[in-house]
């Protein structure tokens, strides 16, 4: 009894937090229609800035009150200052850009800021400060409870009820209100949307600064927070409704308090459990608690996409050219670069097939590592407890991915937008919890080891002809249905569903088959991905490699059936390259990232189509 | 007042404005009359700045306004009331017109809420009902009443009439006569001409993007062949 009563305290203690988190992240969200991946960034900046500013104090200051509470509130503050000039310098010139380009600027501030924070604070973790006059514990009921937890616990309900007053007390947040709604008419009446803008930003950072500052007595300071509490945040924003503040509170309670009972009951599946809520909210309620579903943003309607043309003659002979290429040079390069072109084959696929849902399908995910490693899984898993051969290996994983897509497919493809790319985001992260806590089976953080090609195949060279066979076989198959009749049932619903399903196409089913054939391919690349390493992991899962294949979709340019390829060999080689050649490439990959974003929004492929056409013109 | 010439705008490749051209002078009543699809609401969003005009000019107060964003048009004194109303529907009625507050004007006596609650008294009955609970007409109201905040010189009327029932045109009708004895001008779009007769001075008929006719309302009436091609469904 005693134990509830102290988990049920710690789980409001962290539900506390991650409102902080959230409720900026639902703010900014609910006026810009931006998902802001670098908001987790900005919480991680508030901790290193909170921990310089209280442990670097002049002799008079340290470890007085007034220098700890003091340094917590000025992170906090010149956070929300960095979320201004992000806002002021980036941001603001992509708001009518696509909601996935956005995402993917945002992932490149996460990257820059990645890295300036190792250069500044180094690799190691760095720990807190306890709070002043907050320090020990009180007898609560019997019980005692660290004095801290208590405070943090009040803070999560006074925010919620400073956040209220402000929104529906203040003009500016009458403004911030009505701007959620339609900031086109708001503009319409007079009111310079881009200080609004700007002032939700500075808002939503220093909170999330606040957020960060304020986890110091807590835990330790290190470079992972920023993902680790950008997942919750998602999390707790859609399962409380995007843009709704009570929403995120009730949602933080809910998850904070699953994380604590969890550890109780069913310390394995912690990580499982929450993403189980998350899809079973959405599922019931596709908007979340308090969400509404929200009105298309006016005045952003995206151009159409165009349809989809014969292959020109200069790509076909442009890519005879180059298969030509990677069949006669290979024999000449040495083993490392072979087993690079590999892995450049395989991520083709895998972009490929990624792209196969989000341009002709219409919908995004956001965690498509999961088919990727489920094919990776299904192969090695096969290997480890039956010894199977490659050849059953590399026929199981398409197998396994496209039956997990079928399953998480059913569920995703109900949704559309961001709540989609969540529930996506979400699945995923069951399925990496389940490779990195089922330690029996899949061997947890270690993986599975010992995944070779069968002797036939066992050199670098012979194992890139069959992984270039499949991988082109797979992206051409893709590209035939694009263009068969399925592809067009898939690229009329997405244009209209309405229109699509009275002229008899069942949307429903063309999309669910439609990822689970993207699935069934990628899995295809994760199995072959497998057998070239050696070896499984859950990083095969990881969030970072759905993100991975977004970048190369999107680098590519969604619109064309090309981009995925450009984009695959683009990402894939220059993070190679960027990796080996500087300790600073999330830095260069960032910067180009967001370069990319706001000078070529179409994407490579579209960049070359318009220079083509330019010249043609 | 509101001079526009040869204005054009673009949807993808298709024209929808072609070569616009009209004015309304100080107080004056003009309607923009023509057919559902004519380009009324687009000519009225190219004036505010919502839809880029890929030509052509408009001056307002004797300044061009081609090319600012909407909010600087809306400050300069030009008022936008949209077709399809645009309430904030999670702000309740005071907070509405909170929104679309700005600074008095000189020589304009400022609209507060207690003078808009006189214009339109059913919306003084509701001040703290969310607009999303509220009737088509009253909502309609409350978008007027809310661009009036602003203390416009000219106001952009977006087809006020549309789906309400005859009684609430009567009284749209009266509230819009009772704005131009205050000395506003106004730009009414319109499909129906009963309700223009009641209010406006001259007509300006527009179809497929462009401007076909123009002259007093009393013309209109007796030019009937006009009417006929241009106007009869």
């Amino acid at each position: 009894m005693e134990d509830l009563l102290i988990q049920a305290l710690n789980g409001l203690a962290s539900a506390s937090s991650l409102f902080l988190v959230a409720s900026g992240l639902t703010v900014i969200f609910g006026v810009s229609r931006i998902v802001n991946f670098a908001h987790g960034s900005f919480y991680m900046l508030g901790a290193y800035l909170g921990w310089t500013l209280v442990t670097r104090l002049p002799e008079g200051l340290a470890g007085t009150p007034f220098g700890f509470w003091g340094g917590v509130l000025l992170a906090a503050l010149i956070t929300g200052l960095i979320g201004m000039v992000v806002e002021m310098l980036l941001l603001r010139r992509i708001y009518g850009s696509p909601e996935l380009f956005q995402l993917l600027a945002t992932f490149g501030v996460v990257l820059v800021v990645q890295d300036l924070a190792l250069m500044a604070w180094g690799p190691q973790d760095l720990l807190g400060p306890r709070a002043p006059l907050l320090r020990g514990s009180t007898d609560l009921l019997g019980l005692r409870f660290p004095r801290y937890e208590l405070f943090l616990i009040c803070v999560g309900p006074v925010v919620l009820g400073l956040l209220w007053l402000l929104f529906h007390r203040t003009r500016w947040g009458r403004l911030v209100r009505a701007a959620t709604q339609d900031r086109e008419m708001v503009s319409a009446l007079g009111i310079d949307q881009r200080r609004l803008f700007t002032g939700v930003f500075f808002l939503g950072s220093l909170l999330a600064g606040l957020g960060g500052a304020l986890q110091l007595p807590r835990e330790s300071v290190n470079l992972h927070m920023d993902l680790a509490i950008i997942t919750e945040a998602f999390v707790v924003v859609v399962v409380g409704g995007l843009g709704s503040l009570g929403g995120a509170f009730l949602a933080a309670l809910l998850i904070g308090e699953l994380h604590a009972f969890g550890i109780l009951i069913l310390p394995k599946i912690t990580l499982v459990l929450v993403f189980l809520v998350m899809a079973v909210v959405l599922v019931v309620r596709p908007h979340g608690l308090l969400g509404r579903a929200s009105a298309p943003v006016r005045g952003a309607a995206a151009a159409p996409d165009p349809p989809v043309g014969p292959t020109p003659r200069p790509l076909v002979i442009a890519g005879f050219a180059a298969l030509a290429l990677l069949i006669v040079v290979p024999p000449f390069l040495r083993d490392y670069e072979v087993s690079i072109l590999v892995d450049l084959a395989v991520f083709v696929l895998f972009a490929a097939s990624l792209h196969f849902i989000m341009g002709p399908g219409g919908m995004a995910s956001f965690g498509h590592a999961a088919y990727f490693g489920a094919g990776a899984y299904g192969a090695a898993l096969l290997v480890k407890h039956l010894a199977a051969p490659m050849g059953i290996g590399l026929a199981a994983a398409p197998l396994a991915a496209g039956l997990l897509g079928l399953a998480f497919g059913w569920f995703c493809v109900r949704l559309s937008g961001v709540y989609a790319a969540m529930l996506t985001l979400a699945f995923a992260q069951i399925a990496w919890s389940v490779a990195f806590q089922w330690v029996e089976v899949t061997g947890g953080d270690n993986g599975i080891l010992g995944v070779w090609p069968a002797a036939w195949a066992n050199t670098k060279l012979v194992y890139f002809y069959l992984t270039l066979a499949l991988c082109l076989g797979g992206t051409l198959l893709l590209r035939r249905v694009v263009r068969a009749p399925f592809g067009m049932a898939l690229r009329a619903q997405r244009d209209s569903t309405l229109r699509a399903e009275a002229i008899g196409i069942d949307g429903f089913r063309i999309r669910w088959l439609a990822f689970a054939l993207a699935a069934a391919m990628a899995g295809i690349a994760g199995g072959l991905f497998a057998y070239a390493k050696g070896s499984v992991f859950p990083t095969y899962l990881a969030i970072s490699r759905s993100v991975d294949a977004l970048l190369m979709v999107l680098l590519g340019g969604v619109q064309t059936l090309s981009g995925p390829i450009l984009g695959a060999i683009g990402f894939a080689g220059m993070q190679e390259q960027l990796m080996r050649a500087s300790d600073l490439w999330r830095l260069i990959m960032g910067g180009v990232i967001i370069a990319l974003v706001l000078f070529f929004p179409q994407g490579l492929a579209g960049a070359v189509r318009r220079l083509w056409e330019g010249r043609r013109a | 007042m509101l001079q526009v010439a040869g204005l054009s705008a673009h949807y993808g490749r298709a024209h929808i404005l072609d070569d616009v051209g009209f004015t309304v002078g100080a107080g004056e009543v003009v309607v923009l009359l023509g057919r559902n699809g004519a380009g009324k609401s687009t000519t009225m969003k190219a004036v505010m700045g919502l839809v880029p005009p890929s030509a052509g000019s408009v001056r307002f107060l004797d300044a061009e306004v081609v090319g600012q964003p909407p909010f600087r048009i809306a400050r300069a004194g030009l008022g936008y009331v949209p077709e399809e109303r645009r309430i904030f529907t999670e702000l309740t009625v005071l907070e509405n017109l909170e929104v679309g507050r700005q600074k008095p004007r000189e020589g304009l006596a400022p609209w507060t809420p207690e003078r808009l609650f006189e214009l339109f008294p059913s919306l003084g009955a509701m001040r703290d009902r969310p607009g999303g609970r509220m009737s088509g007409g009253e909502q309609q109201m409350l978008t007027i009443a809310r661009t009036l905040m602003g203390n416009p010189r000219l106001v952009l009327l977006d087809e006020p009439s549309e789906g309400l029932a005859p009684v609430i045109i009567e009284r749209m009708a009266h509230a819009i006569r009772a704005l131009k004895s205050e000395g506003l001008s106004i730009l009414l779009s319109e499909q129906n001409l009963h309700f223009a007769r009641l209010v406006s001075d001259r007509a300006v008929i527009i179809e497929k993007g462009r401007i076909r006719w123009s002259g007093s309302l009393a013309a209109l009436m007796d030019a009937a062949e006009v009417r006929e091609q241009y106007l009869s469904v």
